[in-house]
């Protein structure tokens, strides 16, 4: 993929959330608690849990088919980053080499299973995160923070990260398009252009910031970015944050996977 | 009326790395007059259009808008009476949706939701933006962007309006369109442009600075046909007044 549809590929996330459906429509605040409460469970299992695990795929697969989400989509996103999952993990068959015996008589060490648990809980949480923000989109999330409490520094930080992202993008594309008209072949793209690149790019990003603080000014800015009301709280909320406790409670706490496994194999003797 | 007066009075400009911007301007522009700014690159237009709502601060000289004079404490109170449109909207333009961003003046000066609500409408329908309202701003067109960034600053009701290069990104319709609600605005303008047709239709008046110094004062008519004047200062006749 070149520069260019890489960067209009950005934007897709966002489109997203244009999307009108049950999951769209909560109000924002509720699916920020009810991400962050199933982030914290699913992290919250032993390094060697893997099958109690599986139950809580269910919460990603509710809220991209309610919120008609393509599992694609989701799927390309969660392995663009699984190398940083994959090199925090890949060292654990290595280095726990106790061996620990899986059913139908094989045995693997130990190490495999933490590693399948990190994967695991790896695409449980940047997929659910993914899915926040293409079903509220970004701003809105940044919005319920700051209503359930969030310093406005912190918020504004984030705001703007995102408002610049795309500009910033389009900066950098400029840029190398730039240089790839001017480039023939392997001359123009060593290292040491790119260095410079990259400098004229910070230089550019600080003389804009100077002036979008400026135009802040121009409107009165005093340190807090000021928020119009407009959340409220229905009953589909309260529904769906009910169910959502209910659902983590359970499968945190009782090893219902474990149980089903034993149901099964008893009636497989 | 005398409280929308803007005077500069040998005001000098020196920018951190030495370059001098401005060498003593000087003019008086009174309630309701509709002025141009024009010249070359470099000459300081956009330097003294920052002047005026206190984004920079004369180094020499008296900038007066209204009753006030421009220090550094009077700064928040005359960004309430001086809305500027800046050259690039992307600048501008730095809130998630486009309602917010044309929410943001308003909440600033504090009013309240219904209020914000009514502002909002009013001048994303002022520049015929209703239907973006929703849109975050990385996905609209460069037109759409300066009419949103014009309702923006429109939104806070300001006395007088200043704009640099307000037509720069416009396809000819939207100039046009641009051009037509420009003079419907009955506020104290300054345009700093290029582009001469345009400030041949909505200035009567016109400042020619050169060189951190205002060179030429006078009716627009005047001073835009006059090509010697103009091509001293890189520019050349409006195309509207070119005889073929």
């Amino acid at each position: 993929m070149t520069f260019d549809e890489r960067y209009f590929n950005i934007g897709r996330l966002d489109r997203l959330s244009y999307g009108d459906s049950f999951i769209h429509r909560l109000d924002p605040r509720t699916k920020v608690i009810a991400t962050i409460l199933f982030l914290f469970t699913v992290v919250s299992f032993p390094k060697y849990e893997v099958v109690a695990l599986a139950p809580f795929f269910l919460f990603p697969i509710l809220l991209m088919t309610l919120g008609g989400i393509s599992l694609r989509f989701i799927a390309l996103k969660v392995l663009m980053v699984s190398p940083f999952a994959i090199l925090i993990g890949i060292f654990n068959p290595l280095f726990d080499t106790q061996t620990v015996t899986i059913g139908f008589g094989t045995s693997i060490s130990a190490g495999w299973i933490s590693f399948a648990a990190i994967l695991v809980k790896f695409t449980l949480t940047v997929s659910t995160a993914l899915l926040l923000v293409a079903t509220t989109s970004f701003p809105g999330v940044c919005q319920a923070l700051r209503r359930l409490g969030c310093p406005a520094i912190f918020v504004t930080q984030l705001l703007f990260l995102y408002r610049y992202l795309f500009v910033l993008a389009e900066e950098a594309m400029r840029i190398v398009r730039a240089r790839d008209l001017r480039c023939f072949g392997r001359q123009g793209r060593g290292v040491k252009i790119f260095a410079r690149l990259v400098g004229t790019l910070l230089v550019r990003s600080l003389d804009r910031a100077e002036r979008i603080y400026r135009a802040m000014l121009s409107r009165g800015f005093a340190g807090d970015i000021p928020r119009l009301g407009g959340f409220r709280l229905r009953s589909a909320d309260l529904a769906f944050a009910a169910a959502m406790a209910l659902f983590l409670v359970t499968f945190r706490f009782f090893p219902l996977t474990e149980e089903f496994g034993r149901f099964a194999q008893e009636l497989w003797r | 009326m005398s409280h929308h007066i803007i005077e500069f009075r040998d005001v000098l400009f020196r920018y951190p790395d030495g370059t001098e911007a401005l060498k003593g301007i000087n003019f008086r522009i009174t309630h309701g007059e509709s002025v141009g700014i024009v010249g070359a690159n470099g000459a300081g237009k956009s330097t003294l259009l920052l002047h005026l709502n206190g984004c920079l601060l004369p180094a020499a000289g008296t900038v007066t808008i209204g009753d006030l004079t421009l220090a550094a404490e009077t700064r928040r109170q005359l960004r309430r009476k001086v809305g500027v449109v800046f050259q690039n909207p992307d600048d501008q333009l730095f809130m998630p949706t486009v309602f917010e961003d044309v929410a943001f003046g308003p909440l600033n000066i504090g009013l309240n939701d219904r209020q914000v609500r009514e502002r909002v409408h009013w001048a994303l329908g002022m520049v015929g933006c209703l239907d973006l309202w929703d849109k975050p701003p990385h996905h609209l067109s460069a037109g759409q962007k300066s009419a949103v960034a014009i309702a923006a600053v429109m939104a806070m009701e300001p006395d007088i309006l200043a704009m640099d290069e307000p037509a720069a990104n416009l396809d000819p319709r939207s100039r046009r369109s641009l051009i037509g609600l420009l003079k419907t605005f009955r506020h104290t303008k300054l345009i700093a442009s290029h582009d001469l047709d345009l400030i041949l239709d909505v200035c009567e008046r016109c400042l020619v600075v050169r060189d951190g110094r205002v060179v030429a004062d006078g009716p627009s008519a005047a001073i835009l046909s006059d090509a010697p004047l103009l091509e001293e200062n890189n520019l050349e006749l409006p195309l509207s007044l070119h005889r073929r």
